[in-house]
């Protein structure tokens, strides 16, 4: 079987579920890579479920949250702004290629930009190719 | 009361636990009063064979430090375990991987390149590298395999307690020891330290709102003696990290690295770690905050400081 890109979305149940949901009743066709977990806040997404993610098999990590300025919690986003660029700044020296984490803002009515922001990172993912952790294991950890 | 059978052994390390243990200065005779000291390289003449010789669980109690880096280290781990009632991990490099642990950004090829051919001081004119045997006139000489992959003593062997630190301090050692001595050791899994939640409840410095427009290594700034390092814009890992040591490196004026591992609940100290930076940045212009990113050099050697191996990743995938 071929590979097909495997991608973690984190997206805010107040807005970006919100505009998921919108491309699906509208049906405006998106990749069918992404697992969808729902997340109270974008801000819920602590830098240990990106690394897990990654650990347990995703290519890929997208997190979706409100626009700047209109997180529920008001000062949700702006710490996850703050937060992902480190993380991938890191993930690098992991490894893990900036890319492979995307962070972007969809509000609940922009059902489109949903399905764009999927298919653009369902792509990038693809031409990035597999992404397997090696977590040191078999013969002494080779890589 | 039969003498309690002690054993101490390192492994990746780098000499600074034995001096930890020996730093309990006359506590020591206290030790050797109630029990016998059956191996400890650094300090009596013991042989391999000697242990090898030693039944099953004959020794009560193994002090382990150093991470896990060769074939060599990791049959020693295995061995002791055989022979030992009880492992002790001991120290950050055995507990978590360590400073050695740090090794796990790179593989075997890249490390051998970098120690026996590119530093600046090499001159290794044949490119010859370490191999585990070569034939000599008198025969086949070896040497132990080094793994890509540093792991930590509880992801070699089973271990019954973990003594934090890079080294433990005296504090902690003796809190160990002594239980050891009373034959009083907390239920098999813990971590024996002062129990104190985080390195900042232990911090004499005075605490505000944290909001930080630029971070400083720190050699870059002289920092306040008062103020929380954080706030200052040094990484400080307090926040992430086991209390227990008392605050030692903040009363030096400088921060701390995390050596006492990750605070209780948390499994990734240096995911916990991050968070804890990254929330503190004062901006919200994407421009800016890249630019105060740009001054933390080396995040992973920051965060992961001593516990890379045990870290959810483990280990850098290098191509
Ligand atoms: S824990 Fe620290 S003091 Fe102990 S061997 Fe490792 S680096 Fe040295
Ligand atoms: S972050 Fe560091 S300096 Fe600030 S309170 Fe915690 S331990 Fe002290
Ligand atoms: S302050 Fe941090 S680095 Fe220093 S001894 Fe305590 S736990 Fe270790
Ligand atoms: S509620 Fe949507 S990002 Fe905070």
């Amino acid at each position: 079987m071929s590979w097909e890109p495997r991608i973690v979305g984190f997206l805010c149940s107040w807005c970006s579920y919100r505009g998921a949901d919108l491309a699906g009743t509208s049906r405006i066709p998106s990749a069918p890579n992404v697992k969808v977990i729902k997340v109270p806040c974008s801000t819920r997404v602590e830098p240990a479920f990106v690394i897990k993610a990654f650990q347990s098999g995703a290519d890929g990590v997208l997190i979706l949250g409100c626009h700047p300025g209109d997180c529920h919690y008001i000062e949700g986003n702006y710490k996850t702004m703050r937060r992902v660029p480190l993380l991938k700044k890191m993930l690098k020296q992991f490894g893990i290629e900036e890319e492979r984490v995307r962070l972007d803002w969809v509000s609940a009515s922009e059902g489109e930009k949903y399905a764009s922001v999927v298919n653009e990172m369902t792509e990038k993912v693809r031409e990035l190719g597999p992404f397997k952790a090696n977590n040191g294991e078999g013969q002494h950890g080779k890589n | 009361m039969a003498k309690i059978k002690l054993a101490l052994y390192w492994a990746s390390s780098c000499g600074g636990c034995e001096i930890a243990q020996l730093q309990i200065g006359e506590k020591l005779l206290k030790l050797i009063d109630a029990a016998d000291i059956v191996f400890w390289p650094v300090a009596i003449d013991v042989k391999y064979k000697d242990v090898e010789a030693m039944p099953e669980k004959s020794i009560d109690v193994c002090l382990f430090n150093g991470a896990i880096r060769t074939s060599e280290q990791e049959h020693m781990a295995k061995m002791l375990r055989d022979k030992s009632k009880t492992m002790i991990s001991y120290g950050a490099c055995a507990n978590y991987g360590g400073i050695p642990g740090l090794g796990n950004l790179y593989n075997r090829e890249m490390i051998f390149n970098r120690a026996y051919l590119e530093t600046q001081s090499t001159d290794n004119e044949k490119g010859v590298t370490p191999q585990t045997s070569i034939d000599v006139p008198e025969g086949k000489l070896s040497l132990p395999e080094f793994f890509d992959t540093v792991r930590s003593l509880p992801q070699t062997v089973d271990v019954d307690y973990i003594i934090p630190g890079c080294p433990p301090e005296e504090k902690t050692t003796w809190l160990a020891l002594e239980a050891l001595i009373q034959n009083k050791l907390p239920p098999k899994g813990s971590i024996i330290s002062h129990n104190v939640k985080a390195v900042c409840d232990d911090c004499p410095r005075t605490k505000n709102e944290k909001k930080v427009k630029k971070f400083y290594r720190p050699f870059e700034i002289e920092p306040d003696q008062e103020v929380c390092l954080l706030e200052q814009g040094i990484l400080c890992a307090g926040v992430a990290t086991a209390g227990g040591c008392g605050a030692m490196c903040l009363k030096a004026n400088m921060p701390c690295t995390g050596c006492y591992g990750p605070v209780k609940g948390v499994t990734d100290q240096g995911a916990h770690f991050l968070s804890a930076v990254a929330s503190i940045i004062d901006s919200t212009d994407p421009e800016e905050i890249a630019s105060i990113i740009d001054d933390i050099a080396d995040p992973a050697g920051t965060f992961y400081r001593y516990s890379l191996p045990d870290s959810l990743l483990r280990r850098a995938k290098v191509s």
